[in-house]
């Protein structure tokens, strides 16, 4: 009996996950939300759906009833999430919101049965960071001085790096975190947020040449930092970032090449110079050669990832634990494997239709801070899916970072709602530029009526 | 001009840049979404067999490790559960099949290794799983039937007898593996007891498969390669070479001796062939050019990977465009450097019977779940053409000449014909000891079934290895 109901639930599971991806691109297909609401209400059914089922299996896989109760806590927890939002923010867009909660809630299935203990900590954290999250859009909102911090901006993100290169603590060969009162932070993972702000700030107003040479000293000391740090994943997010913002500000395809070469030149330059990086390259190349050291982990993961086959091998049938930091740095393939490549497949699109969803009200958006803003978080979240996703199946050189709102991490996952809450305020930043819009298009067109009559009058006489 | 621009407020709102930027990550992330998708499905097997992967114990625990079939129903390796309740894989013939088959403890060999994915998993219908869990069993993991013959196998053991040496049977047409034999062999029921001194024993090479990775110079055998060279460089005069034989051929210094200094007097090309003239084909060898020579010996497949599933050796020759003329006529007739291993002999003679065109050798047939439902199916395949069509006519006339009038006599006047070449591959010169090889297929039109044999340190592959063929050959046609 318990057979049939995992071996079923596996296909349910990726149909359902299928159809939800469906319906988070489908979206696109219209331009203004209350049009997109039936798509959404369907989006909040599936989630539900896929949620269920997932623990469904869990429950009657392992037989142990008590994860019943963990999953009605997060199921009231996401409801509660994608309810209040709506109600708090009715302007805010849904897609972020759903999305954000389908990953949230695949991560917590994943996180259940890789460990439960470090499940539950995540749940907490979730919580605790939804709450933060919702009061974002408000501030993102309201205070209109956000712009004029620039300098702010540059120096405490630095100084938040400096600090944990200075004090922070060694976590698996990176100086990457730092405890303060046994909570253990990981201050690259705000500074993202934080630099995405200081770029905005400098090059809002004007992105002539100055502008982008003086925000490069910044940005190159942030990588650099993060470089000494052994953080190479986050010191290429910042790098990437930045090019693509100083492009989008500029308008200017050379400062998009110029880039390219400098970052070509400077990824030589780290290649010569540092070990660890020569050693995760190698271990790109040929993890085989070298599967019982610097390979080792990379192999683990594409064990994983080419065992699942279509849909999965069924949540608790596989060994998706042998993967060193597999809650973290390689939770999709522990996705993949259990729930199969479709259900992966299906997750990335959904990571990408929120992509696609912060590009476009980032193009909607006329004030150029808040358009570089949801630009440059956008493409955050969007390079750091790519660098984990692609780490871990070996499509390019592992880096090391989390898959965001999925992996198993306070600090990422804090900083990921707030991204999100924040793309939430800038749609209400929006909302009020078209509502403007409108009201100076009716002026316009009562000034021109107005004229015309004039005119019929005149004549008339 | 500004009001109109008012009207399509979906232009104004579209920034270039920022397209640009997301259709790079849209196309970014498709790769990679194709790239691991291709990876994963076309990859599967090699990373569930890597032994660092854990899931095979996960596989072992959960299924019954599947039975191994040969091609009639016999059953060649199965796991069974004796009285203390503990899995034994059984082989039931023995050490007949224990190279082909291989063991499945302390590592993996043979179709044991070949065909592990589908033996540890299971393709059971539900309802049987349901039922397995219901009894508190494992559930039955899929069978592999292979093409391998029982009685040919039997009577391919029994001729190699107590020499060392290896026998591969194939079917040309298909590339179907009917035997394989290497010897010395072991006892693969008794693995865990022996294994400690198999791995010790460093001299014999129990362990080894030779018919797949024991490297042996080709002799004579060879000389279907510089025959077909011959041909390939004079292809409207190789039937005028003529030679005059007096038991040797000198080149300065270095001299080529026909086998046992036998001179074949005035001989023909497809007479020096027969007769394995080895003073004639040092000659012909002086005549190649090494260039084309190299060309053919890479369409042979020489130095390169196998169309083979199990493991091998490459065959290695050495010629190079400054090989002096000493290493050309050794060359020229199978001695000196060159190794090869006997599937791979197997392989251009089973091109040579069909047409010219070498079809990828299986040894697994299909693979089915226990209910009997085909969950694989092996079609056969063709690997690549060796030789053209013509080419193989030729040589498959030089090699029937062997049997009528040259080496392989003892093949002659039979219910079937046979083609085939002897070679007597001298390892230790001093002692004039040689390897007794034989490649051949029978019958000549449409051959049904081709065998390479080699014995090592036997004598001539005319007295030693023909005979052998003969067995194999009658106890297929008899069927």
């Amino acid at each position: 009996m318990e057979l049939y109901i995992t071996e079923i639930s596996k296909y349910v599971i990726t149909l359902l996950m299928a159809l939800y991806a469906y319906e988070s691109f489908a979206v696109f297909r219209f331009q203004d939300e209350e049009r997109r609401s039936g798509i959404y209400t369907r989006q909040n059914f599936l989630m539900l759906a896929v949620h269920f089922s997932c623990f469904m299996a869990i429950c009657f896989e392992t037989g142990d009833m008590t994860y019943l109760f963990f999953y009605i806590f997060q199921q009231i927890v996401l409801f509660a999430t994608v309810i209040l939002f709506h109600m708090i923010y009715p302007r805010a867009n849904r897609l972020a919101v759903n999305n954000m909660c389908m990953l949230l809630g695949i991560g917590f299935v994943v996180l259940t049965r890789l460990s439960y203990e470090k499940a539950v900590k995540q749940f907490v954290i979730a919580v605790c960071s939804i709450v933060v999250a919702m009061v974002i859009p408000f501030f993102i909102h309201k205070l209109k001085f956000l712009k004029k911090l620039t300098w702010v901006y540059a120096l405490a993100g630095i100084a938040a790096l400096a600090v944990v290169l200075i004090l922070g603590a060694y976590t698996n060969g990176s100086k990457i975190s730092y405890s303060v009162g046994g909570v253990t932070f990981q201050p690259s993972e705000f500074v993202k947020i934080i630099f995405v702000f200081f770029v905005a700030g400098a090059l809002h107003e004007s992105a002539s040449f100055f502008e982008v040479f003086t925000t490069a000293v910044v940005a190159g000391i942030h990588v650099v930092i993060l470089v000494v740090s052994k953080d190479l994943g986050s010191a290429l997010i910042f790098f990437v970032v930045y090019v693509l913002m100083v492009f989008v500000a500029t308008r200017n395809p050379l400062y998009l090449l110029a880039g390219t070469a400098g970052g070509s030149a400077a990824a030589v330059i780290a290649y010569q110079a540092f070990s660890h990086v020569q050693v995760r390259v190698q271990a790109w190349r040929d993890p085989w050669s070298e599967i019982d050291s610097a390979g080792y982990q990379i192999t683990q993961s594409l064990f994983a990832i080419g065992s699942g086959g279509w849909f999965g091998m069924g949540l608790f049938q596989g060994t998706p634990n042998s993967i060193p930091f597999v809650e973290a740095d390689f939770i999709f393939s522990a996705i993949a494997e259990e729930l199969g490549i479709l259900f992966a497949m299906c997750m990335i699109l959904v990571c990408l239709s929120s992509f696609i969803m912060f590009m476009d009200i980032s193009m909607k958006l006329k004030d150029n801070f808040y358009r570089l803003i949801a630009f440059g978080l956008g493409v955050t979240y969007i390079f750091q899916v790519f660098l984990t996703i692609g780490g871990g199946s070996k499509f390019i050189p592992l880096t090391g970072v989390t898959l965001p709102l999925v992996s198993y991490g306070g600090s990422s996952v804090l900083t990921t709602l707030i991204m999100f809450a924040i793309i939430e305020g800038l749609c209400m930043v929006k909302g009020d530029e078209e509502k403007e819009e409108r009201y100076a298009e009716r002026k316009r067109r009562k000034v021109k009526n107005s004229r015309t009559e004039d005119r019929n009058e005149r004549e008339e006489e | 001009m500004k009001e109109k621009r008012n009207n399509h407020p979906k232009k104004k709102k579209t920034n270039l840049p920022i397209m640009a930027v997301t259709y790079l990550f849209a196309a970014v992330f498709l790769s990679m979404m194709v790239y691991i998708c291709y990876y994963s499905s076309t990859h599967e097997q090699e990373l569930i067999n890597n032994s660092y992967n854990g899931r095979q114990q996960v596989l072992t625990a959960k299924n019954i490790r599947g039975t191994i079939y040969a091609g009639g129903g016999e059953v060649l390796a199965q796991t069974v559960t004796d009285e203390d309740g503990e899995e034994v894989r059984s082989y039931p013939y023995g050490s007949l099949f224990s190279h082909v088959v291989g063991y499945a403890t302390h590592g993996r060999a043979g179709i044991e290794a070949l065909g592990n994915y589908y033996l540890i998993h299971s393709n059971a219908p539900l309802a049987e799983k349901v039922a397995s869990d219901m009894a508190g069993s494992k559930y039955p993991g899929d069978d592999v039937h292979t093409t391998l013959d029982v009685k040919l196998q039997e009577v391919a053991d029994q001729a190699l007898g107590v020499y060392r040496g290896a026998i591969i049977v194939t079917e040309p047409s298909s590339g179907k593996i009917l035997a394989m034999v290497s010897k010395p062999d072991y006892d693969p029921n008794q693995i865990e007891e022996i294994w400690d001194s198999l791995v010790e024993d460093k001299e014999s090479g129990i362990l080894l498969n030779r018919t797949t990775q024991g490297l042996y110079p080709p002799g004579s055998t060879f000389k279907i390669v510089t025959a077909l060279e011959y041909i390939r460089e004079n292809p409207d005069t190789y039937q005028n070479y003529g030679f005059q034989c007096n038991g040797s051929f000198s080149d300065g210094a270095d001299r080529i001796n026909c086998y046992h200094g036998q001179s074949h007097g005035s001989v023909s090309f497809s007479r020096a062939f027969a007769k394995s003239c080895n003073a004639s084909f040092a000659d012909i060898g002086l005549k190649l050019e090494k260039k084309k020579f190299q060309d053919t010996l890479d369409d042979l497949l020489f130095n390169q990977e196998l169309p083979l599933e199990l493991s091998y050796n490459k065959s290695r020759i050495e010629v190079y465009e400054d090989s002096p003329n000493s290493d050309m006529m050794q060359i020229a007739i199978g001695q000196g450097t060159t190794g090869m291993t006997p599937a791979h002999l197997n392989m251009i003679t089973n091109a040579i019977a069909n047409d010219g065109v070498l079809m990828k050798p299986y040894v697994i047939d299909f693979v089915e779940n226990s209910m009997g439902t085909i969950v694989k199916k092996f079609a056969p395949s063709s690997s690549k053409r060796l030789l053209s069509s013509e080419e193989a006519e030729v040589l498959k006339e030089l090699m029937h000449g062997v049997v009528e009038e040259g080496t392989a006599s003892r093949l002659k006047g039979l219910s079937y014909t046979a083609a085939g070449k002897t070679g007597s591959a001298e390892y230790n010169t001093v002692k004039g000891d040689s390897h007794a090889w034989f490649t051949g297929f029978a019958p000549v039109d449409n051959p049904e079934i081709s065998v390479t044999i080699i014995i090592e340190g036997a004598g001539s592959g005319g007295d030693f290895a023909v005979p052998i063929a003969k067995r194999i050959f009658d106890a297929h046609f008899q069927e």
